[in-house]
């Protein structure tokens, strides 16, 4: 297994090197000059040539690459000039709010999403089947930024259940009870996509295994039904629906950037749409590659669970 | 047509086309209608609700007409969606074809590259496009489109690959066409109708994703509004003027909605699986619907099948898979079941413990007795506590019919513990217990194996270990060596035989192997197109065929060493049971068939335990 995950981290290794020349190039794209996108058209051109200098925007487009790369491999994403502190600390921070928040999307997503796709095809046809069947197509097909306004308007402005937004309350608070408060809403209108996508799979996942032969035999073995359905069934449907959930991570950590800006949570993606606004190159750069880092380190722990759930898989 | 018809029979696909169809109607009449200037702005009458006068949804924070702004929202936003995805698919169905067609180093490079940008969130790589190109309606347009070739990209190329090995394709080089010619004359066609499932299925997430750009501000700028963007302006008076942001929500919410709704709609449709129900989830037990009478108890045997009917019911199709099927064993009696596939003969073995699919599995008459009981009467979990531990099954393929992910040992123990209230180191004992007796070497070993870890027999012998541990008194075979190669074959059938012995096991073996019963069965039943054609004891059957099929199948077994006889496949396919021929079914494909065997009912006569369904027979039994 040791071996396994070494052999994965070590083919992230190009992927990972591949996302940052993507990334270095999509920003390099820009339009004109960046220094005067900073600055603004009244800078000075002493001005605009000091922060050049000062970017690195005056060597070639290569070694510029390569200085960059170096710098952030050795811990140093430049500095912020919207916010004047270093980039990484700003990600570090935001993204530990994100991760709360997206974590607890995604665990929502994976319990909710497996067992109502289960149910579903256990009961296919049947009552709870149609049920969940149209809840997830409403839950697909809302878009998460207009739920979780729409979660605000009655749990925190009708009902008066919740807070509005944020991630803590101002004054007092600041404990595990206030988080989880803050959390509901926002970590639930995130999930619901995710979790109707899930289950949708689930259920399609579960009715292909329940066709085959090993399931006759553990019928003909009798096992209960509940087992045959929540152990055999789900077991081997957990090894299509495990992919999934690695995608899945992917658009809930995508829809994080929305829901963070409905309910106002201290987030990596309202730092990013925050610094594309104000033209923060360095911080929107060093935000992407880090993010986008995470995810395929995610990935990688997602091929690892799924190895160790089905043997047949050479590790 | 039928694609259409298929389409509109799955009301919900309808209903997503009626609402579609009444936006895009709205939309492209919205500039003849009678509406204000979407722009004009009116701060006198800011946050008017709805219904008001000459604002029929109200008027937003600048006293802009909601409905004008609405709808020429719902404008930009669908064309938006609709050109993002044309570009990704054009796109990405150019670098699949590309890649898929010319392969080799090519193909590697692109995909790596594709993989590569899969690797992001999506949102990611369109964050930092708009990042880059600044914001922008034109600019979110460009990154979600960007962000969706992959997606075309590596469909495109699974299709293009497999098309590209194909001989039209050979041959379209051989005739010199060039690579340009070859690529829009021959593939294209072929992959155009995967490139536009491919959009219809991303349309609605490409509408939803620009519009969520719009919402962050980073779309559509003032004052032109697309859904995204009035959502996300409306945002700040959310709580004071909720209809501003209910409204757009409400359009993109329907306009997504309808659109997954047809996609559904048309991927059932094209899916020729759900078409024929494949993909209904099996019952716990074969569903039991007996029209005529249950038919009497009588005494032979320890299970006694009596006219069973089983019958799938698929569409207005009815297959009669089992018609009037009945056998009986004894303890210590093995039963041999013959006939080609699809004669009935497993479903026969299947319907004793309800285990025939259902749907679209029906039994639909007889009755199955285990030592007098009913068992299409009994409930689910009086059946269930049967299964296994008075009769218990033996599959033909142990690759799949045992589950793939749990440890053998621990599949023995569950089968054990499904019966027993015995602690899991007990059980576990037992299981090792039975390893050993189906001779299977280094068994405490075994124990941690993974099915796909043995070799065919070894796994067959779990099989039968499996079969086997609970003692039961009837084991029913379905055709267990047909997979294994013929060494592994012979010892199985020792072994099975040995067990038969050593326990007094009543077996019914079901092969389409003459050879196979003539070593280990009594008895023998030939079945033909879900009826029993011809049984009597084995020596008797194979000594003396009375039914001309029986005759012809023996003719199939090879003789090892005398060779004088000749080796005869039967002419013909078997009927299909969902229109079987009057009279013998057999009729068609026998050379003595006269015209009183193409009518009328031909019984089972003869002698017990003799007995053949042919007006001709070649032996009077």
């Amino acid at each position: 297994m040791g071996s396994y995950i070494l052999k994965r981290l070590i083919s992230a290794v190009p992927v990972l090197f591949g996302i940052t020349v993507i990334v270095f190039l999509i920003m390099s794209m820009i339009p004109g000059d960046p220094a005067t996108a900073i600055l603004g058209s009244y800078a000075t051109p002493e001005n605009v040539e000091k922060l050049n200098r000062d970017l690195g925007l005056d060597k070639p487009l290569v070694q510029r690459y390569f200085i960059w790369l170096e710098n952030m491999l050795t811990g140093d994403f430049g500095r912020s000039f919207s916010l004047n502190r270093p980039v990484l600390d700003e990600i570090l921070e935001r993204f530990s709010a994100t991760l709360v928040l997206a974590g607890t999307s995604f665990v929502l997503c994976a319990i909710l999403g497996i067992l109502a796709g289960a149910i579903s095809a256990a009961r296919q046809y049947g009552l709870a089947d149609k049920l969940i069947t149209l809840v997830v197509l409403i839950g697909i097909s809302i878009p998460s930024f207009f739920l979780g306004m729409m979660m605000i308007l009655i749990f925190a402005v009708k009902l008066k259940w919740l807070p509005v937004s944020g991630m803590y309350a101002i004054y007092g608070g600041g404990d595990l009870p206030d988080l989880i408060n803050h959390l509901i809403m926002p970590a639930s209108a995130l999930a619901a996509v995710a979790t109707g996508v899930v289950a949708r799979m689930s259920r399609s996942a579960m009715l292909e295994v329940l066709r085959q032969d090993y399931i006759r035999t553990a019928r003909a073995k009798g096992v209960r039904e509940r087992r045959v359905l929540m152990g055999h069934a789900l077991r081997a449907a957990m090894v299509s629906i495990i992919p999934v959930l690695g995608i899945q991570a992917g658009f809930v950590l995508s829809g994080a950037v929305y829901i963070e800006m409905v309910f106002q949570w201290p987030g990596v993606g309202r730092m990013l749409v925050d610094a594309i606004l104000k033209r923060d190159l360095l911080l929107v750069q060093g935000g992407v590659v880090f993010v986008a880092a995470c995810y395929v380190l995610f990935n990688i722990a997602v091929d690892v669970a799924q190895s160790l759930l089905d043997p047949r898989i050479k590790t | 047509m039928t694609f259409l018809r298929l389409l509109f029979r799955n009301r919900l696909a309808g209903l997503g086309a009626v609402i579609l169809g009444i936006i895009i109607i709205l939309v492209t009449i919205t500039p003849l209608l009678p509406l204000p200037d979407p722009n004009a702005t009116a701060t006198a009458n800011r946050f008017l609700r709805p219904f008001s006068e000459g604002h029929l949804l109200g008027t937003d924070h600048l006293g802009r007409d909601i409905l004008a702004r609405l709808l020429y929202g719902t404008r930009i936003s669908l064309a938006i969606g609709l050109v993002s995805a044309f570009f990704a698919a054009l796109f990405g169905s150019a670098i699949g074809i590309i890649a898929g067609y010319f392969g080799g180093r090519i193909d590697n490079v692109i995909m790596r590259l594709i993989d590569m940008l899969m690797a992001f969130p999506y949102i990611l790589l369109a964050l930092a496009i708009v990042a880059a190109l600044g914001p922008g309606l034109m600019n979110a347009l460009i990154a979600v489109a960007a962000v969706n070739v992959p997606f075309f990209a590596r469909n495109i190329r699974g299709i293009t690959v497999s098309l590209a090995g194909r001989e039209f394709i050979d041959a379209a080089r051989l005739a010199g066409l060039g690579h340009t010619r070859i690529i829009l004359s021959e593939l294209l066609p072929n992959v155009l109708p995967v490139i536009v499932i491919g959009i219809s299925t991303t349309v609605g997430w490409m509408i939803l994703e620009t519009a969520g750009l719009s919402f962050l501000g980073l779309g559509s700028q003032p004052p032109n509004a697309d859904l995204g963007s009035m959502l996300g302006e409306a945002r700040a008076a959310l709580i004071t003027a909720p209809h501003t942001s209910i409204i757009p929500g409400i359009m993109i919410f329907l306009i997504v909605m309808s659109i997954n709704l047809l996609g559904d709609g048309v991927r059932d449709a094209l899916d020729p699986r759900l078409k024929s129900g494949a993909l209904t989830r099996p019952r716990a037990t074969t569903r039991v619907d007996r029209k005529g009478p249950v038919p009497q108890a009588d005494q032979k045997g320890l299970l006694n099948i009596q006219s069973l009917e089983t019958q799938f019911h698929v569409g207005p199709r009815i297959y009669r898979a089992v018609n009037e099927v009945s056998l009986h064993v004894s303890a210590g009696e093995c039963l041999g079941i013959i006939g080609e596939s699809g004669s009935g003969k497993s479903v026969t073995a299947l319907s004793v413990m309800g285990l025939v699919a259902s749907p679209p599995g029906v039994i639909t008459g007889g009755a199955v007795r285990y030592d007098g009981e009913d068992l299409l009467d009994a409930s689910y979990e009086r059946l269930r506590q049967k299964r296994g531990n008075n009769v218990a099954y033996i599959f033909q393929d142990p690759l799949a019919t045992l589950h793939p992910l749990y440890k053998i040992g621990d599949q023995l123990v569950e089968a054990i513990q499904s019966h027993n209230n015995t602690s899991t180191k007990e059980a576990r004992t037992k299981a090792l217990e039975l390893l050993k007796s189906v001779r299977i070497p280094n068994a405490p070993e075994r124990l941690d194996n993974y099915p796909h870890e043995m070799s065919g027999g070894m796994r067959q012998r779990v099989g039968i270990a499996m079969a086997l541990a609970n003692d039961p008194e009837v084991i029913i075979a379905d055709e267990p060596t047909t997979a294994l190669d013929v060494t592994v074959q012979a010892q199985i059938l020792t072994l099975l035989d040995d067990l038969r012995r050593e326990r007094g096991l009543a077996i019914i073996f079901i092969t389409h192997d003459f050879g196979v019963v003539a070593q280990l069965c009594d008895r023998v039943a030939v079945m033909y197109a879900g009826r029993i054609v011809e049984e009597g004891q084995t020596k008797a059957v194979l000594d003396a065929p009375a039914h001309p099929y029986t005759k012809r199948l023996i003719a199939c077994v090879p003789e090892l060493g005398g060779g004088r006889r000749e080796l005869a496949a039967i002419p013909g396919l078997p009927p299909v049971v969902d229109r079987l021929p009057e009279g013998c079914a057999f009729a068609a494909r026998c050379d003595k068939a006269q015209d009183a065997c193409h009518r009328g009912y031909i019984p089972l006569n003869g002698h017990a335990p003799r007995a053949v369904r042919c007006l001709f027979p070649e032996e009077v039994v």
